[in-house]
């Protein structure tokens, strides 16, 4: 396949990712979303890597996942948190800091 | 139609339907199974890359391990409501014309790009050679990703302890 096909396929998931972000409630959904985003990026990554010829950008995909699976713990720690101080999964309703 | 494109295509609906099904599905629990097929299918993907190392850890570290946190998260949650999860969708206008947007600009700059560029013939083992730099060029980003690491899993149980 041309590089083209990979690069659309990219664009497409990560905007779905994207929409996922914006329209769900959860916090536990806006973070699946954000799953398929950098899904997205790290398809990108790969294949202009390939079609560059040296597995730099792999690398770097490498690191990405593993600072993912980091940011995923971390969230979803803070998203159980969330639920024994305020009882709510909904991201509207952490407005603390608003005046 | 050879195997590589069929392969392509096949890989490419599964991830794009996973991913619509991953934001539009009222049950978070089958969303996130949903996410955990497009994870798998972007392996795939990784594979017809010749990136058969990321291959092995987007299944080992993705697919085994977020989706089995996020399963475990959305138990317990569940457990301290007491009421299933379910995702109302806010704003679905607003998500549309936003991720249609961005989508058709994607589209303008990947169109004006050299999409047709063949993919050249592998010249080395990728694996190999990501083995090799990552422990002499890339060495301090590993480490301090190994530190990174520690250090978010420590968080993580630190802010999910069991309160006194």
């Amino acid at each position: 396949m041309p590089l083209g096909a990979y690069l659309a396929l990219a664009a497409v998931v990560f905007c779905i990712g994207l929409f996922g972000v914006i329209t769900r409630r959860n916090t536990v959904g806006i973070l699946l979303g954000i799953e398929l985003m950098l899904n997205a990026v790290n398809i990108n990554f790969v294949a202009f890597s390939r079609f560059h010829g040296s597995a730099l950008g792999m690398m770097f995909t490498l690191f990405a996942i593993c600072i993912t699976v980091a940011e995923i713990a971390l969230g979803l720690s803070l998203v159980i948190l969330l639920f024994r101080s305020r009882k709510t999964s909904t991201a509207d309703h952490v407005d603390w800091l608003k005046g | 139609m050879t195997p590589e494109i069929l392969g392509f295509w096949i890989l490419a609906v599964t991830l794009v339907g996973a991913g619509l099904m991953v934001v539009l599905t009222k049950n978070l629990f089958h969303s996130v199974l949903w996410l955990a097929l497009g994870l798998v299918s972007t392996a795939g993907v990784f594979l017809l890359l010749d990136a058969e190392f990321l291959a092995s850890v987007q299944v080992l570290l993705y697919a085994g391990g977020v989706i089995t946190v996020v399963v475990f998260a959305i138990v317990v949650t569940e457990k301290l409501v007491g009421e299933r999860l379910s995702s109302v969708s806010r704003r679905v206008g607003l998500g549309t014309i936003l991720a249609s947007a961005l989508l058709s600009a994607l589209f303008r700059v990947i169109g004006k790009s050299d999409v047709n560029a063949v993919m050249p013939e592998a010249t080395a083992d990728f694996t190999k050679w990501m083995g090799i730099s990552l422990l002499t060029q890339h060495v301090v980003a590993f480490e301090l990703l190994a530190v990174l690491l520690v250090a978010g899993l420590l968080a993580a149980t630190y802010f999910a302890r069991p309160e006194e």
